[in-house]
């Protein structure tokens, strides 16, 4: 174990090394490790700020959705009152026409009514005179009496 | 592989000697040529392969490799970032550099020893130490450049007359007679950090390094010293997968606490 000339050629070797990594072989390859963190660092918080907007898209969309319930909500109210109107006012016209039908039935019948008196009276009129004739025996011209028998005939 | 040695001690010293290169006269102008050749080789092979890795490196969903590399630089950058607070931007580099060399420096001591030299024999190296930091020269040469480096943020903090002044008034205070004490303190401090950095990793790698030839020793005793010596080297390199990442982050971390060190004034 002799100190020699090969102390100073390692110690030559030990700084060409030195300078060698400081020169090519650190700086890049810190480089690289710093971009990288950084861009680590830069993804972390891009991923954060995506989460907190989706949190507030996720918000907005509840509002969305709270608001469009209400707006149908009121749109069935809306239906709800036009129909319960249309059938009131469906029934009012119902009973109206029913009411007239009813009205024009009524009239109709008194016609008839009517009708068959004057039948009736016309048959009793008839069945008086041909009575009368036969108790006077003797034949009452139509023609001759109509006076008679058209008083006769109003009186019943 | 011991029938090849006379002796044991032959075997362990031969399996400790270097391969040496004179370069001039006297004993200093040598070159372990095996420790610079291993260390240059898994050097430039290990921060090649990091280079490629951050030639390819992409801010996005990164590959399985930039992934393991970029695991390995976070944790040298949050070790550097929880003791230094200073402003450099060299630390952290200089933290990663020293991780990554020693470990894979260290890391040599996996490969089976005796597999290796033989192989290495086979090409012609008779001797030849593949575990870079098991040599002093290479642990001495790492502690003293980040002795290096901390008298120079020393000086680039507080100024050259700061430095001065903490050497002369710190810890005791800046009385004169003081001193005296206050520089032998300080003197034994920048001694002793160097010395204890560097001989910490050194007499790991040397002690894990012995034992393994000590159990290959064993292992060539016949079947029963096969059987344990495999078992315990077995035992041996798992722990040893502890010590060499264990050590790499030690020296990682120490050169990390003096530099900051350094920079803090008193």
């Amino acid at each position: 174990m002799n100190i020699n000339l090969t102390m100073l050629m390692q110690a030559v070797g030990f700084g060409l090394f030195i300078w060698f990594t400081a020169k090519f072989i650190w700086p890049p390859l810190m480089r690289a490790v710093e971009t990288r963190q950084k861009q680590i660092a830069d993804g972390l918080s891009a991923g954060e700020q995506g989460r907190r907007s989706l949190a507030s898209a996720e918000k907005r969309i509840a509002d969305m959705i709270a608001e469009a319930k209400a707006k149908a909500g009121e749109i069935v109210a809306t239906g709800e009152k036009f129909r319960s109107e249309t059938m009131d006012a469906a029934k009012t016209e119902a009973r109206a026409e029913g009411e007239r039908i009813i009205a024009a039935a009524k009239a109709e019948i008194q016609q008839e009514v009517a009708r068959a008196k004057e039948q009736l009276r016309n048959q009793v009129a008839d069945l008086a005179v041909a009575g009368a004739s036969r108790i006077l025996k003797r034949e009452i011209s139509a023609t001759d009496h109509a006076g008679l028998l058209d008083a006769i005939r109003n009186e019943l | 592989m011991v029938a090849k040695y006379e002796n044991p001690t032959e075997y362990i010293s031969h399996h400790l000697s270097f391969l040496t290169q004179p370069v001039g006269p006297g004993g200093f102008w040598t070159v372990n040529v095996d420790t610079v050749l291993t260390s240059a080789v898994i050097g430039v092979l290990t921060f090649g392969f990091l280079w490629l890795v951050t030639r390819k490196a992409s801010a996005g969903v990164p590959s399985k490799t930039q992934a393991f590399v970029e695991l390995a630089i976070d944790f040298v950058n949050d070790q550097v970032k929880s003791i230094y607070n200073g402003t450099s931007r060299m630390v952290a580099p200089i933290a990663l550099t020293t991780f990554v060399l020693v470990l894979i420096m260290n890391a040599m001591d996996f490969l089976p020893i005796d597999v290796v030299a033989t192989g290495l024999h086979a090409v012609g190296f008779e001797k030849f130490r593949f575990v870079p930091t098991a040599d002093v020269n290479t642990t001495f040469a790492l502690a003293l450049s980040v002795f290096g480096l901390m008298i120079f943020y020393s000086i680039k903090v507080k100024g050259l007359g700061g430095w001065i002044h903490e050497l002369f008034c710190s810890p005791f205070g800046s009385n004169p007679l003081l001193w005296l004490f206050n520089l032998l303190f300080n003197l034994v401090e920048y001694v002793s950090k160097p010395l204890s950095h560097s001989l910490r990793l050194f007499g790991n790698m040397y002690a894990g390094e012995l034992i393994f030839l000590l159990l290959g020793m064993w292992a060539a005793t016949g079947i029963v010293g096969t059987i344990f010596g495999a078992t315990l080297d077995l035992g041996w390199s798992i722990f040893h997968i502890l010590i060499v990442a264990l050590q790499a982050y030690i020296f990682m971390m120490l050169t990390v606490v003096y530099i900051a060190m350094a920079h803090e004034h008193h």
